[in-house]
């Protein structure tokens, strides 16, 4: 009854609204003149070089006490470059002595016998025999494949880095959590940095640290950054009230309070942003490889440039054993952090164990040397399999898969793209301000507006465009694909343990093991990159296809099913409204993954906004590197912005059907 | 209880005019003069107070329950009384010291030698065992391993729980986590102890188990008790006084049998109308008063007993009945008149 008012209102609002739409597209197309289709170069700032001379400036001719700012960073650099070094000396390359040939070394790293039995001891008291045999499973792997020395080094850097991101984001989300303002200026800094492409993240580490570890280090560092603030404020606002009076009546010193009573308390929610951080860490070291850290990231990157399918193909799944060595133990330890620790009677402490079996182990290896590293002869590698059936799949199914290819490109993405890069600036941007205003009402409209401007001003229009179409074609195809699987999925409890399996499992992958199976099929191109955002960008779609569906409540599904419904009604009337504000959550996410591919997958050469930061960090042209970024970051801020507010609508029409 | 210390004490803790006001600009309240405080000016100024005006002295040993429904204000006023949320005006004094003018390092003090809280979902550290959470606030005071732990293991055993030192919270029934709730706050040995509806997410039968252990810790370490609860007919049974707050204010203060026979107003007859006065009614309330330690009658009643507990001597007599005092001397009678009355839940004449 009391929204009736408002609705009277809408209606000629609307009516207005689409009659002036109407007159400015035919304005536009017809008559209009000639500024409103394509955006002047008159009024193109040169937002890009100003900002990259502005950084250059700053690193170049910034002093801080007479000290040029460069030269800060650089021993900053430098400072990282050895605590990496020291890690990686540990855990994969050992203490050499002398020069050129006469190289030989003189402590040998920790044996891939102790690191591997570390981690399967911590597997073992973390998570019991599943866990276990999964890590085993995956160092040796590693091992067998010839890719342990490689892991060990991505593996020093994610300790390092995540132990960087941990302490820092712990440090800030402490503040933030004391200081609402602190909260307000991190929570805004770190939507935004989440949208940042993560290559952009790179250009100007590049410009201030170097090419090396230590840049892709502080790269990875802020990446890894968001989310580890953000669950320390969520973790340390699940604190109960109660607990925290608790600890003040008991006369807590503030510093007691917080880490004694609060910390603890908030351990479990902590320990997943611990494991957030540690996969998002993992996903840039392998990116930042391109920049001189080294280790997986790199042989698959390699690969792509050689085209070796193979080898790029096994250094992949290496860093899919990586991965889930990872995640599972970090998931592990968060369970039981939130359980409380618990040794049980008779159990010796985890370090206790993790000395000896280190001492024994380097006692073994260092008497049997294959414990230590292993053979080369004794290495399998599958990359002439994987060769082998590349070549298999050109020779038979040549004809179908570019059948395939050719359809897709020519009667669907490329008319698309054309359609995109032809329509007048204005008229794109009337009609995302118009349906702003329509979903969320005129502050969104003006945000996007704004958002748009930024782009068109920075010139970046043309290449904006060819993303959208990238991400519009990526995106729907991965909802056709993922909604029904999570829709069936839903209607089959038995499967749900599985599903989230794999579902995990395709999360915590990094980025670029996406690029592989979709270069293998299509080679390079436009194909090439929509198949892998599409990949990337299933998992959450089914999910989120999953969790919606299952949202409805079982007093309302038993209602239904008392007054009668058939089944497709119960999905029509009752399910469906029930879960549509989760599903467009869900396209939301879906085209959030999709951004963060779309920028990997610039590697296969797609010629948006993607290729040009790829370019500019290539060229090491800064200012260019990140505007492009943040135009990227735009795109994802307006898609977030209208289809947050588009869930929100639809939240509350649910709401109103179910009133009424 | 101890009542009669009460009067010759000074009180432990004193509250006068205590306010809580919540609103955006809650800081000009004390610019306000009080006598203009009403309804009134507290919507005008779109503000919401918690606890209006809330005055009381609680005296040694006593046990004070503040009673109301949810939102009646019970909570905020006891986290006004140690300080955990810091009252708009008004004083508080904590044995002769004014708490709200006291430094942050005395208040720490304060509150770690001289006063304890039990909470209504326990609070207790998950990461923590039994023995664990008990010694607790002896190690945030820095105290020696050793010496906290055997502290605290006697406080274990005083509720009840020895041998299970070492399960941890989640390994406990309710019951059994709000004693180690209780062992915690008894630990450093307080004077005040704070219990904010200490019982209320227990079951009926662990309720009242505790309400009972309640009372035999009180006679055995009288502290002084400030005891929350929205449940009347708990705090009849443990209360020597009760404070009825509605809306943030005081409605009445007294004892159990003021409250049920001597209402202050309709709101708190309505909230007494269903407990049955025998169980709360002494002999003391209803005996007429005789001079010179007399009475023609052959069988006697204690001054302090409830009505319903002596029920059974209407069938020895028919006659009136004596009263006697703690000394033996005859101080009244009671008609079986009255006495049947009351056992039927009528008013005295």
């Amino acid at each position: 009854m009391k929204f009736r008012s408002d609705v009277v209102l809408l209606e000629p609002m609307r009516l207005l609204l689409w009659a002036f739409f109407f007159t400015f597209v035919f304005f536009v197309i017809n008559i209009g003149p000639d500024w409103m289709s394509s955006f002047p170069e008159a009024l193109i700032f040169p937002v890009a070089e100003k900002v990259g001379s502005g950084l250059n400036w700053f690193a170049r001719d910034a002093k801080i006490a007479g000290v040029p700012m460069q030269e800060i960073t650089r021993s900053v650099a430098s400072f990282f470059d050895l605590i990496i070094d020291a890690t990686v000396v540990v855990l994969s390359k050992g203490i050499f002595t002398g020069r050129g040939l006469n190289v030989s070394q003189l402590v040998p790293p920790l044996s891939w016998m102790s690191i591997g039995g570390c981690l399967a001891i911590v597997s073992y008291r973390f998570g019991g025999r599943n866990l276990i045999v999964i890590t085993s499973i995956a160092v040796l792997f590693l091992v067998l494949f010839g890719l342990w020395q490689n892991a060990m080094v991505t593996l020093a850097s994610v300790l390092v880095s995540v132990l960087l991101a941990m302490a820092i984001g712990l440090a800030l989300g402490i503040w933030s959590f004391k200081s609402q303002n602190v909260e307000n200026v991190t929570r805004g800094v770190m939507n935004v940095m989440q949208t940042v492409p993560i290559f952009s993240y790179l250009v100007p580490t590049l410009l201030l640290f170097g090419y090396g570890p230590s840049a892709a280090l502080v790269a990875t560092v802020i990446y890894a950054l968001p989310p580890m603030v953000h669950n320390t404020v969520l973790a340390l606002k699940s604190v109960p009230t109660e607990t925290t009076e608790c600890g003040v009546m008991i006369g807590c010193r503030p510093r007691q309070l917080l880490w004694q009573v609060q910390l603890p308390v908030a351990l479990g929610r902590l320990a997943v942003g611990m494991n957030q951080t540690i996969m998002m860490t993992l996903n840039m070291v392998i990116i930042a490889s391109m920049i001189g850290a080294g280790g997986l990231g790199f042989n698959v990157l390699q690969a792509l440039r050689k085209l070796d399918i193979g080898s790029g193909l096994e250094a992949g799944m290496g860093i899919v054993a990586l991965a889930i060595i990872l995640d599972r133990i970090s998931q592990a330890a968060a369970q039981r952090a939130a359980n409380g620790k618990h040794l049980e009677p008779g159990q010796r402490p985890l370090w206790q164990l993790l000395v000896v079996w280190l001492i024994f182990s380097s006692v073994i290896a260092f008497i049997f040397t294959p414990m230590q590293t292993w053979p080369d002869a004794w290495e399998i590698s599958t990359a002439s399999f994987w060769n082998a059936a590349v070549t298999w799949v050109n020779m038979n199914l040549f004809d179908i898969l570019e059948g395939a290819r050719n359809f897709a490109l020519l009667e669907i993405m490329r008319p698309f793209n054309r359609f995109l890069q032809s329509a007048p600036w204005s008229l794109v941007v009337a009609s995302v301000v118009a349906l702003a205003f329509y979903l969320g009402g005129f502050k969104l409209a003006v945000y996007c507006a704004l958002l748009m401007f930024f782009i068109l001003l920075t010139g970046y229009w043309a290449p904006a465009m060819a993303s959208v179409y990238l991400i519009t074609i990526s995106v729907l195809m991965a909802v056709m694909i993922g909604y029904p699987i999570g829709f069936w999925l839903s209607s089959q409890p038995q499967l749900k343990d599985t599903a989230n399996f794999i579902l995990d499992t395709m999360q915590t992958l990094p980025t670029l093991v996406y690029l592989l199976p979709a270069v293998m099929l299509f080679r390079i191109g436009d194909v090439s990159a929509v198949i892998a955002v599409i990949l990337y960008a299933l998992a959450p779609a089914v999910r989120y296809a999953m969790v919606g569906m299952s949202q409805v409540s079982p007093a309302l599904l038993e209602a239904a099913q008392i007054s009668g419904c058939t089944r497709w009604q119960t999905l029509k009337w009752i399910r469906f409204p029930a879960a549509l504000p989760t599903l467009l959550i869900g396209v939301n996410q879906t085209i959030m993954m999709a951004f963060s591919m779309l920028i990997i997958a610039a590697l296969v050469g797609t010629k948006d906004l993607g290729q040009e930061v790829l370019i500019a960090l290539n060229r090491s042209l800064v200012g260019e590197g990140l505007v492009a970024g943040f135009c990227v970051a735009c795109l994802a801020l307006i898609s977030d912005g209208l289809l947050k507010a588009a869930a929100s609508k639809a939240e509350v029409s649910t709401i109103r059907k179910m009133n009424s | 209880m101890s009542k009669n210390s009460i009067e010759n004490e000074r009180p432990v803790i004193s509250c006068l005019n205590v306010w809580k006001v919540f609103g955006a600009n809650a800081t000009d309240f004390e610019k306000e003069k009080l006598d203009n405080l009403n309804e009134n000016t507290l919507t005008a100024k779109k503000w919401t107070a918690a606890v209006c005006d809330v005055s009381f002295d609680i005296g040694r040993g006593e046990v004070f329950v503040i009673m109301g429904l949810s939102g009646s204000g019970k909570s905020t006023m006891v986290r006004c009384m140690s300080r955990l949320i810091e009252p708009t005006s008004g004083d508080v004094n904590i044995e002769g010291e004014n708490l709200l003018s006291v430094s942050d390092e005395k208040l720490i003090e304060i509150r770690r030698q001289k006063m304890g809280m039990v909470f209504q979902h326990f609070a207790l550290l998950p990461n923590r065992d039994v023995l664990g959470n008990v010694a607790f606030p002896l190690q945030v005071q820095g105290i020696s391993r050793k010496e906290r732990e055997v502290r605290a293991s006697e406080m274990i055993s005083l509720v009840g729980l020895e041998g299970r030192e070492n399960f941890f919270p989640a390994e406990l029934s309710g019951g059994q986590q709000q004693r180690v709730g209780i062992a915690r706050s008894l630990a450093s040995n307080p004077s005040i102890w704070f219990l904010d509806e200490p019982f209320s997410a227990l079951d009926p039968l662990i309720r009242s188990d505790l309400q009972d252990e309640l009372l035999r810790l009180q006679a055995q370490l009288n502290k002084t008790i400030v005891f929350i609860t929205h449940d009347l007919d708990e705090a009849i049974k443990i209360a020597d006084r009760i404070a009825i707050m509605d809306q943030g204010r005081i409605v009445q203060i007294g004892t159990p049998e003021d409250l049920i026979m001597r209402p202050a107003n309709e709101y708190v007859a309505r909230f007494t109308k269903g407990v049955p006065k025998s169980k709360v009614v002494k002999v003391s309330t209803i005996m007429k008063p005789v001079a010179g330690n007399h009475a023609k009658t052959s069988s006697f009643l204690n001054i302090n007993d409830r009505v319903a507990d002596v029920a059974d001597i209407l069938t020895k007599t028919q006659e009136a009945i004596g009263v006697r005092n703690d000394g033996g001397d005859i101080v009244g009678v009671v008609d079986r008149e009255t006495f049947i009355r009351i056992l039927a839940g009528a008013d005295i004449k």
